[in-house]
């Protein structure tokens, strides 16, 4: 392995993306939970909504600014770093990106300002609208981001132009490529648990001290609902992109799978250290004839292994294959966890159930790592293509020096710990302190809903 | 399209887009830039006060100029990228740290907040060299060899980027100040309208220095303006000479201290400054999308893809000013001295 300009800047868009992809994971969920929970407010009159609105959107608030500013890298660093994708495939995927900025990132930032500053200049049902659209906001945006990046995974509707660039023959089959409406749905759903993992666990924490606890009460029922039902359904839309991916990405899937031979029978791996160089699985523990029976409906099923593609058509596997099941096993964390706290429910005992407390508390990052995850394994997975099947990686990259880029990561990484540091330290804070029950109404300022003056609270 | 050519239709566009974002963002910038000037604590939540709710969309400019000039001149985002690299690194560091600082100034306690605050302004200032550094280098031209960049990576350093660098760090400057003399009231308002003065003093320099550097960067601008060291081709210079006379009364305008009312005037007056530095920015480089290499018209991305965003963009973009005018309208109070009391 060579430290080459490539390498490096395949490392920098993997740190970047890894860490902007936190934020909008958490804040697509987010704003919707405050939508729902403004609400509820204007509707019901409890004051214990508007002591949770006021809570999360504190949260929200830094999250949304970290996702803003790791952002505006994403949109510069397709330029800096992969000139020649650029070059090649902005005439298919760069009206999409386009579409993002005109359709949701500015409808979000504009209303953002007035949910967050606007208390007492708009009404409450236009403050009430403004949540929404900021919600809304974010799932267009994540619409049309998963759009290019599916079209990414399983590329259609396109040709090339006489000077090798790619031009779209369709946009509405660029658009609704193959693998873009499972994606999307598998994206959205990993967001609303994400956020459903984060507030069950400061709700849980919030009840073992003894915190707020109707607010507590409230938010952690909320969450429940949320994985009970959402975290089955995810592993059902899950499945559905496996199908996707398999009859496209063939190579990707058997990499996650740790398949090496193509053959009827093939096993679902449990466990197992793939070892490359001899082209199979060490300390396998595997269901016979699981993975035929999931992808293929009967163990006869003769599915593709990676013998099945030169080496030089492979991903990674070892990489490919532990994210995968990283992803899945936080997926079947969140599955158990919504299941329990059903079951407490409805058998009136979730507000003692400590010992279940103390796990959603243990959960609360298992979204976060499942996302992280889960990309890992879809990007990593179609390599070695930048476009599958289309462009390679390595001739995607810019014409740009190795000490540029070294430089550019090393800045990156110094950068980010330390805004991540003080985000993650800021966000503990308030969730440690838990929601406030006694807010006063929110002043009109124009200060951050984080500051006292901004939840309205005058400190000595 | 109305007999009007796709790519010209993205080139007024995407200029658009980045002028807006250099007059909306530039007085964010430039009121961070002006951070190590106020007085205390109080004054500095009072200018973060004054453009906390709209930052957010105004930094929005920026990524439509990104994306937008990646959909819709591939070719050309593909070059200037990379030959710029090192000062766009910067420009987005430098936003990461003076954006988040916004929220974290107000939840980091006795080191934390100063680090910030601190954060807040060198990030501004950094954001504003680095976007100097950028322009420099785009006004220089790049080298450029079958529609891919050859050059090197410090080619975009030269005594004249830095000079841009230093004029847009002022310019910069001044905007914020004059927003502030918008928004602000009591003692931070009378320092704000000092600040307006000298800036617009120092700004006006700086144009005009930034101004004959770029005749010399290539024959072709110098025979766009009739200018050469030795001759006034006086037709092609009459033809142009409004843009410098406009500029210098509005710097004498600022200078003097405008007293009058509507308080937003100082502002708009600043931006028509800008306005017209950026006329001459046109004047000077047109038709290149790539200064001295490549049209908007050879970086165009596929007609089709142009079309399909401009359906979006033709209605979208009025849209999307009007929300935004609307959020400004909201916002347009100027901030209680006691912004931000503990």
């Amino acid at each position: 392995m060579e430290w080459d300009a490539l390498l490096l800047s395949r490392l920098q868009f993997a740190f970047t993306i890894g860490f902007h992809i936190i934020f909008p994971a958490f804040t697509i969920g987010l704003a919707s939970f405050l939508a729902v929970l403004e609400g509820l407010w204007l509707f019901t009159k409890k004051p214990l909504f508007k002591n949770l609105y006021l809570f999360w959107v504190k949260i929200f608030a830094i999250s949304f600014g970290m996702g803003v500013v790791s952002g505006i890298v994403m949109s510069y660093q397709f330029g800096t770093n992969w000139s020649v994708f650029s070059a090649h495939v902005g005439s298919v995927i760069g009206p999409l990106l386009g579409y993002e900025v005109l359709t949701a990132f500015f409808l979000e930032a504009s209303f953002l300002g007035i949910m967050l500053f606007g208390w007492k200049r708009v009404g409450p049902g236009l403050h009430f609208a403004s949540t929404c659209i900021v919600a809304v906001g974010t799932l267009i945006s994540a619409f049309w981001i998963i759009a290019a990046n599916s079209w990414m995974q399983t590329p259609q509707g396109y040709a090339f132009a006489e000077d090798g660039t790619m031009i779209a023959t369709s946009f509405f089959e660029v658009i609704f490529n193959p693998s873009m409406p499972a994606r999307f749905l598998h994206m959205v759903i990993a967001a609303y648990l994400t956020t459903a993992m984060v507030v069950a666990g400061a709700s849980a924490f919030a009840l073992l001290r003894g915190r707020a606890l109707p607010e507590s009460r409230t938010a952690i029922r909320m969450a429940v609902l949320m994985m009970a039902i959402v975290a089955p359904l995810q592993v059902v839309v899950g499945h559905e992109s496996g199908m996707v991916a398999i009859e496209h990405q063939p190579a990707k899937v058997a990499a996650m799978e740790g398949w090496w031979e193509t053959r009827a029978d093939q096993p679902t791996v449990l466990f197992a250290w793939p070892h490359e160089p001899e082209e199979r699985n060490l300390f396998e523990l595997a269901v016979p004839g699981g993975g035929s029976v999931v992808f293929g409906n009967t163990a006869e099923e003769e599915l593709r292994g990676l013998d099945d593609f030169p080496a030089s058509e492979r991903p990674p596997v070892g990489i490919v294959f532990w994210a995968f099941r990283i992803m899945v096993g936080m997926g079947l964390i969140m599955v158990t966890l919504g299941a329990w706290g059903a079951i407490a429910w409805l058998t009136k005992r979730l507000d003692d159930a400590r010992l279940y407390q103390r796990a959603l508390v243990l959960a609360a990052p298992s979204g976060f790592i499942a996302v992280l995850a889960g990309w890992v394994a879809a990007e990593v997975g179609r390599q070695p293509y930048v476009v599958y099947g289309v462009m390679r990686t390595a001739d995607a990259v810019s014409p740009v020096t190795a000490g540029s880029v070294a430089a550019s990561l090393l800045f990156f990484l110094v950068a980010y710990a330390i805004v991540f540091s003080a985000g993650a330290l800021y966000i503990l804070r308030l969730i440690a302190k838990g929601p406030d029950t006694e807010e006063p109404p929110p002043q009109d300022t124009n200060e951050p809903p984080g500051t006292p003056m901004g939840a309205g609270v005058k400190e000595a | 399209m109305l007999g009007l050519e796709l790519w010209l239709i993205w080139a007024v566009l995407i200029a658009l887009a980045v002028f807006l974002y250099v007059a909306l963002d530039g007085f964010d910038l430039g009121v961070g830039i002006l951070f190590p000037f106020a007085r205390d604590t109080r004054e500095r939540d009072q200018m973060q006060a004054a453009i906390a709710p709209v930052w957010d969309g105004n930094e929005t400019w920026l990524v439509l100029g990104g994306g937008g000039l990646f959909a819709a001149f591939p070719k050309a985002y593909a070059v200037l990228m990379p030959a710029l690299y090192i000062p766009i690194i910067l420009m987005l560091l430098a936003l990461i740290f003076r954006g988040v600082a916004f929220e974290f100034r107000h939840h980091g306690r006795g080191r934390g907040k100063k680090l910030w605050t601190f954060a807040f302004s060198a990030g501004s200032a950094a954001a504003a060299i680095a976007q100097g550094l950028i322009l420099g280098g785009f006004i220089q031209g790049v080298a450029v060899e079958n529609g891919a960049f050859v050059g090197g990576p410090f080619d975009w350093l030269t005594p004249f980027s830095l000079l841009v660098a230093a004029s847009l760090v002022a310019g910069y400057a001044l905007l914020g100040a004059c927003w502030l003399v918008f928004k602000t009231r009591g003692e931070l308002y009378e320092r704000a309208r000092r600040w307006t003065t000298q800036l617009a003093l120092l700004t006006a320099l700086a144009m005009g220095a930034v101004s004959l550097g770029t005749l010399g960067v290539d024959p072709r601008v110098t025979a766009r303006w009739g200018l050469t060291m030795t001759s006034i081709d006086w037709p092609a210079f009459i033809k142009v000479a409004p843009l410098p006379v406009a500029a210098g009364a509005i710097c004498f305008g600022l200078w003097t201290r405008w007293k009058g009312e509507p308080l937003i005037t100082p502002y708009l007056l600043a931006v028509a400054l800008f306005a017209i530095g950026y006329l001459g920015l046109a004047v000077s480089l047109w038709p290149y999308i790539v200064p001295f290499a490549m049209t908007p018209e050879e970086g165009a991305a596929a007609p089709n893809a142009q079309a399909l965003l401009l359906y979006g963009a033709l209605p979208l973009l009025p849209l999307i000013l009007a929300y935004t005018g609307y959020v400004y309208w909201l916002f347009r109070a100027k901030v209680g001295e006691d912004a931000s009391y503990h």
